[in-house]
């Protein structure tokens, strides 16, 4: 037996709907063996990981505070990858922005004024795009590869932080600890009641978002630039659009998304800094993005999965009594599948005898 | 002092060499497999439980290899099968790796291990100055000069060695001669995969007998960037494993001598130092031009 | 059909024919690629020493069939026979093996590995060893292909690769060689000299597969040919009896549409003026262009004749505002200098483009028809974008409109590009300019890879569109289609230019001379 490919004339429009749910279903069968390996029933498995987490009003909030930051972070990585250009990066501009972001309330405690907040979020912003921007940089005038630069920065970016935290903006008040003065009433974002469900403005600037950039890559010809130019920088240069300007566009929105992401963790779960601000959702990021299909809505979708996953590891550590680190794996197969299920999207699969094969060996 | 250095440079570079002559080939084989991190703490993770389970070094170092081996498969599949994209492959395969060694590694954590021990021959070994750091090392250093060797040879002078180029230059010329490009391209991942394996049991078995979760700390990524700086060469692979060893000991040192300056900067180094070389290496895309393997990260599908 | 045994004296001379048992032959081969058949029922048989052409448009199936000889596809049905054996040839080696070679057309060559390497890789456990150097050295002086074993493919010329190609084929001591459209990429001189080569291998007893269109040189050159149509076998004729035009016949089914032309009697106002355009080349085996000039009339086709790398492409780029000139008067379109302008700026001031490469540069592949409307016409003020947003409705109109004028076939109404066969997807990518009326238009390559049909329909339009009122340049390596559709002709060699020509006074042998570095001459004299 051997598979075969057989190109499509066409993209299947089915697949590519059909392909992702694949992806999960298959993800779900392998989360369950897992289940069952480790000596587990592993329908009960597959329920207190997938499910059980958001039968809950608790639930869904804490699904919604994981899924927010991974779908703002990824709408960013979706234009970089449809344009050709990968940031794996974001972790550390998530970093970098909450540390620019941080610098009104732990640098000047005694502004408490409402326009703080703004001023955060935008600084943040700020940070994550410039932070990003070093590989873009890197990139256009000497073509480094921008995989591996914006990787290192990652490593950069979070023990800049650390130094932040024990050396210069470590709170007096602190008992030593690697921590920075707590933010004050103006710097945070507080839970709002929405019909029994406690949600922060982040929710809905990533809704927001999502809805934005699914209009402007639908109808805009900046989405369609970002399309022609990651499918085919030749064909792109001939429309009279240039990669060079995007490599700039796209890494800059990233890190601004990226570096709004960590602001808004920063002042929803923690309210100060710390050494560690973020549980990887700079990399777990990629997986939605990927897992979106690289398309807003789908990101939606896929935030929403994976943040789920996150709740199931600790939902299967109290119920099972099992590693929270099953949750990784899950996160990295589902990843693989998505990756191999695309293929049916442009590709026929088929599956062959062996005899063809002993022919052309 | 200085012998001291020199031989925590070695232990620094080894397993950075032996991840990126396994990269090497595989990139040689028009391969882009970005998951050389998930491999090596595949490797780190099953050296480090078979050697103390085992309580044979030799065998955790095997088990590292075939660790690394088995990871790659999964990215092979993916990549050359079913022809998804290689760079997110290999992200996927490098998050995968890190989960699944840390799900694995989780009752290991805190467990002294057991040390590969290195050489002693008697005399030679005694020798002042050179004798340990010639005749005192253990097997994987020898193994990982001898890999070097062995590369070189195998690409530059033998048949099999101008195939895997070949389908690395242009894969359809390949296919159009009748030479199985999957086959290849199988080949070297795997031989990629067993390398990093063994980078990776190194860390845990030779360099520090230990399980810590991500303890690979970046080295897959750093080895990715020393095949760009070798210019995809297995000599320059040598200069660059030590070049960056070298930076991270001097990094240890430096904080040991209580050098006024913040320990994480210093932790950044190599880091920084990755990014400094890659733009210098880009710099030169003339010089390079030659040595890149003209199909690297396309993937190839036969007319049928 | 006329057999081959006409015994003429010419015949005579050029070797055998005819009788005795077939080298290999090809019996009922049926080839299908998912609904598509390619090869259906066919039937050839090839003689020792006879050069043997096989003729057909572009989608006549002649790829499958050699391919399937050469065994890199396996047939669905039917059987080979070499040397009267029944026998399976499962893979290129085997053919190989066998002693078949195959002189690929579009090169199977590394351009990263040496000479020697390269030969080293087509022959059976073989090495690049001094020893083979040396062997390598000695056959291609032998038959008159001088080359370097040491050499990188990269720095060969096209010509010098081909040669590379055939001293391969030629040390695996092949009975047969299988040559895919080798002239395609020659100066008329190159041509030339690679028929010698190939009448000496045949009066050694080495039979040729000749693959071409160009039935002129059919006719010079073999002794017998085989007549694909849609799938099958529709004819075997002796060339050296027929003529190009009952050739063409059998060829195409019906008589060729002609291109009807009138020479351009009025000519309106000078409407492209390049002037001491010089680029240095940004990559690093383009070539550098130097001190071009040349200026076309509305009403006029001019065409820049050349063998492919000799800076076409650069030229192209320079005109099309993809590669930005150094300074802004050295392109002059309508009297305004635009040398220093983006492409949509060029494009908005009336001028079109048309670039070689149909998929992935004047096409997205993944992409539909009508977004790649938008691709060239966001820019053109018609309204296709309006505030950044984008009418794809409007594109679609836009498909409508080229698909009724150059008669489009399509399976659905919105396709991806890369699902259209090549020519009417090149009719699409010409039609998508044409249908704007453009006052300049820049054309590189218009038929190439196209079959006759669709080429006469995009050369009636060119000249059209020129008639009406436009400034058209062509760049193409296609003799027969500047012969047809030019006006004038300037022929591009190392990156420059000769003066045009009327056309009327030009012979392809004049142009080859030129193709093959006459320009340069004629520059160091003046």
């Amino acid at each position: 037996m051997r598979i075969e490919l057989v190109k499509r004339a066409e993209q299947s429009r089915v697949m590519s709907y059909l392909s992702p749910v694949i992806a999960v279903v298959l993800t779900v069968v392998f989360a369950g063996i897992v289940f069952s390996l480790q000596g587990h029933n592993p329908l009960s498995g597959i329920w207190y990981f997938f499910l059980e987490p958001v039968t809950s009003l608790w639930g869904i909030e804490q699904l919604a505070t994981k899924a927010t930051p991974l779908i703002i972070i990824a709408l960013g990585l979706a234009v970089c990858y449809l344009s050709n250009n990968w940031n794996i990066g974001a972790e550390g501009q998530l970093t970098m922005g909450a540390i620019c972001g941080s610098i009104l309330p732990v640098m000047a405690p005694d502004f408490v004024n409402p326009i703080v907040l703004p001023l955060m979020l935008l600084m943040a912003m700020m940070g994550g795009a410039l932070y990003a921007l070093i590989p873009a940089k890197l990139k256009t005038t000497f073509g480094t590869n921008e995989i591996l630069t914006s990787l290192m920065l990652v490593y950069c970016a979070n023990l800049f932080l650390d130094w932040m935290v024990r050396g210069p903006w470590r709170s007096p008040q602190g008992f030593n600890f690697p921590i920075t003065v707590d933010f004050h009433e103006w710097a945070v974002l507080n839970a709002v009641d929405i019909g029994g469900l406690y949600l922060n403005l982040s929710a809905p600037i990533a809704l927001l978002l999502v809805v934005l950039l699914a209009v402007v890559m639908r109808k805009t010809l900046m989405g369609f630039e970002i399309k022609v130019l990651g499918q085919s920088p030749r064909a792109g240069s001939f429309a009279g659009f240039s990669s060079r300007k995007m490599t700039t566009f796209a890494f800059a929105l990233s890190g601004a998304l990226a570096g709004l992401a960590g602001m808004m963790v920063v002042m929803s779960e923690i309210q100060k800094l710390q050494p560690v601000i973020s549980p990887g959702y700079g990399f777990t990021a990629i997986i939605v993005a990927f897992l979106g299909r690289l398309n807003p809505i789908g990101i939606l979708i896929a935030g929403l999965v994976i943040a789920s996953s996150y709740l199931g590891g600790e939902a299967i550590q109290t119920s099972l009594q099992m590693s929270s680190k099953v949750a990784t794996v899950i996160q990295g197969v589902l990843l693989f599948f998505v990756l191999a299920c695309d293929t049916l999207i442009l590709y026929r699969v088929r599956f062959v005898s062996g005899s063809r094969e002993s022919a052309n060996a | 002092m200085l012998e001291a250095f020199i031989l925590t440079v070695i232990t620094a570079a080894t397993p950075l060499m032996l991840a990126a002559l396994g990269e090497l080939v595989v990139e040689r084989s028009g391969v882009l497999n970005l998951g050389v991190e998930g491999m090596m703490v595949m490797g780190a993770v099953a050296g480090f439980a078979v050697t103390i389970s085992t309580g044979s070094p030799w065998l955790g170092v095997l088990a590292g290899a075939a660790a690394g081996l088995l990871t790659s498969l999964l990215f092979a599949v993916v990549t050359l099968t079913l022809v998804a994209n290689q760079v997110a492959s290999g992200l996927a395969l490098t998050m995968f790796g890190l989960g699944l060694s840390g799900l694995i590694g989780e009752s290991f954590v805190g467990q002294p291990g057991i040390k590969l021990q290195p050489a002693n021959i008697p005399g030679l070994t005694d020798l002042p100055v050179v004798g340990r750091i010639l005749f005192g090392q253990d097997a994987l250093v020898y193994l990982s000069f001898v890999m070097i060797v062995v590369v070189s040879l195998f690409l530059f002078r033998s048949r099999a060695g101008l195939i895997l180029r070949a389908v690395g230059d242009n894969h359809s010329s390949a296919h159009a001669l009748g030479y199985s490009v999957i086959k290849v391209r199988y080949l070297a991942v795997m031989f990629g995969g067993a390398m990093a394996g063994l980078g990776g049991a190194y860390l845990s078995v030779a360099y520090t007998p230990l399980w810590v979760e991500n303890m690979t700390a970046g080295r897959g990524w750093i080895a990715l960037a020393l095949v760009v700086f070798a210019s995809w060469t297995p000599l320059r692979i040598f200069f660059g494993a030590y070049l960056f060893g070298a930076v991270t000991v001097l990094q240890f040192h430096a904080q040991a001598l209580g050098i006024g300056f913040p320990s994480q900067f210093l932790s950044m180094l190599p880091y920084v130092a990755t990014v400094v070389v890659l733009v210098a290496i880009s710099g030169n895309r003339r010089a390079t031009l030659f040595n890149t393997p003209a199909c690297l990260g396309q993937s190839f599908v036969p007319d049928r | 059909m006329s057999s081959a045994s006409a015994d003429t004296g010419q015949l005579a001379e050029r070797g055998p024919a005819g009788d005795g048992q077939p080298l290999i032959e090809a019996r009922h081969i049926v080839k299908r690629f998912g609904s598509n058949t390619a090869n259906d029922d066919v039937s050839i048989a090839i003689m020792p020493g006879e050069i043997h052409a096989l003729l057909g448009e572009n989608g006549a199936g002649k790829s499958t069939l050699v391919k399937i000889l050469y065994g890199s596809l396996q047939p669905n049905a039917g059987e080979l026979i070499w040397k009267g054996q029944a026998v399976e040839i499962a893979s290129p080696a085997e053919a190989r093996e066998l002693g078949i070679g195959m002189v690929f057309q579009h090169f199977s060559l590394f351009e990263a590995l040496t000479v020697t390497e390269n030969i080293a890789l087509a022959l059976p456990n073989c090495k690049a060893t001094p020893e083979l150097a040396a062997t390598i050295a000695r056959v291609s002086q032998n038959y008159g292909l001088p080359l370097d074993p040491a050499a990188h493919i990269v720095d060969l010329s096209v010509g010098e690769r081909q040669r590379v190609e055939i001293v391969r084929c030629l040390l695996q001591n092949p009975s047969l060689i299988i040559m895919d459209e080798p002239t395609s990429v020659l100066t008329p001189q190159e041509a030339d000299q690679l028929f010698v080569t190939l009448r000496r291998l045949a009066s050694e007893g080495c039979a040729i597969l000749y693959i071409s269109h160009r039935l002129e040189e059919v006719r010079v050159l073999c002794h017998r040919a085989t007549i694909m149509r849609r799938a099958r076998v529709v004819a075997e004729a002796d060339p050296t009896v027929e003529t190009v035009g009952t050739l063409a016949q059998l060829m195409v089914g019906t008589e060729i549409e002609h291109v009807e032309r009138k020479r351009g009697t009025r000519r309106g106002p000078e409407a492209i003026l390049i002037s001491n355009l010089s680029l240095e080349s940004q990559e690093a085996f383009g070539i550098s262009l130097k001190n071009i000039n040349l200026s076309v009339r509305i009403g006029e086709i001019v065409a820049v004749a050349g063998v492919a790398g000799n800076g076409q492409k650069e030229l192209f780029d320079a005109l099309s505002g993809e590669t930005l000139c150094p300074r802004e008067d050295m392109l002059i379109f309508d009297g305004e200098a635009v040398g220093m302008l983006e492409i949509n700026d060029r494009r908005l001031g009336g001028a079109a483009f048309v670039p070689e490469e149909r998929l992935g540069h004047g096409a997205v592949p993944a992409l539909k028809l009508s977004e790649n409307v938008v691709l060239t016409r966001h820019g053109t003020g018609e309204g296709i974008t309006r505030r950044g947003f984008t009418r794809f409705g409007l594109a679609g109109e836009v498909v409508e409109a080229v698909t009724t004028l150059f008669d489009v076939r399509k399976g659905v109404d919105d396709p991806e590009a890369r699902s259209l066969s090549g020519g009417n997807l090149q009719k699409f990518v010409v039609g998508r300019e044409v249908q704007r009326h453009p006052r300049i238009l820049i054309v590189a390559q218009p038929t190439w890879g196209v079959d006759a049909g669709a080429a006469a329909v995009i050369r009636q339009s060119l000249i059209n569109l020129a008639r009406k009122g436009a400034a058209i340049i062509v760049i193409s390596q296609d003799l027969d289609e500047i012969f047809e559709i030019a006006d004038r002709i300037a022929v591009i060699s190392r990156g420059q230019l000769s003066p045009a020509e009327d056309a009327d006074t030009l012979t392809p042998e004049k142009i080859g001379l030129l193709m093959a570095g006459g320009a340069e001459k004629k520059g160091a004299a003046a």
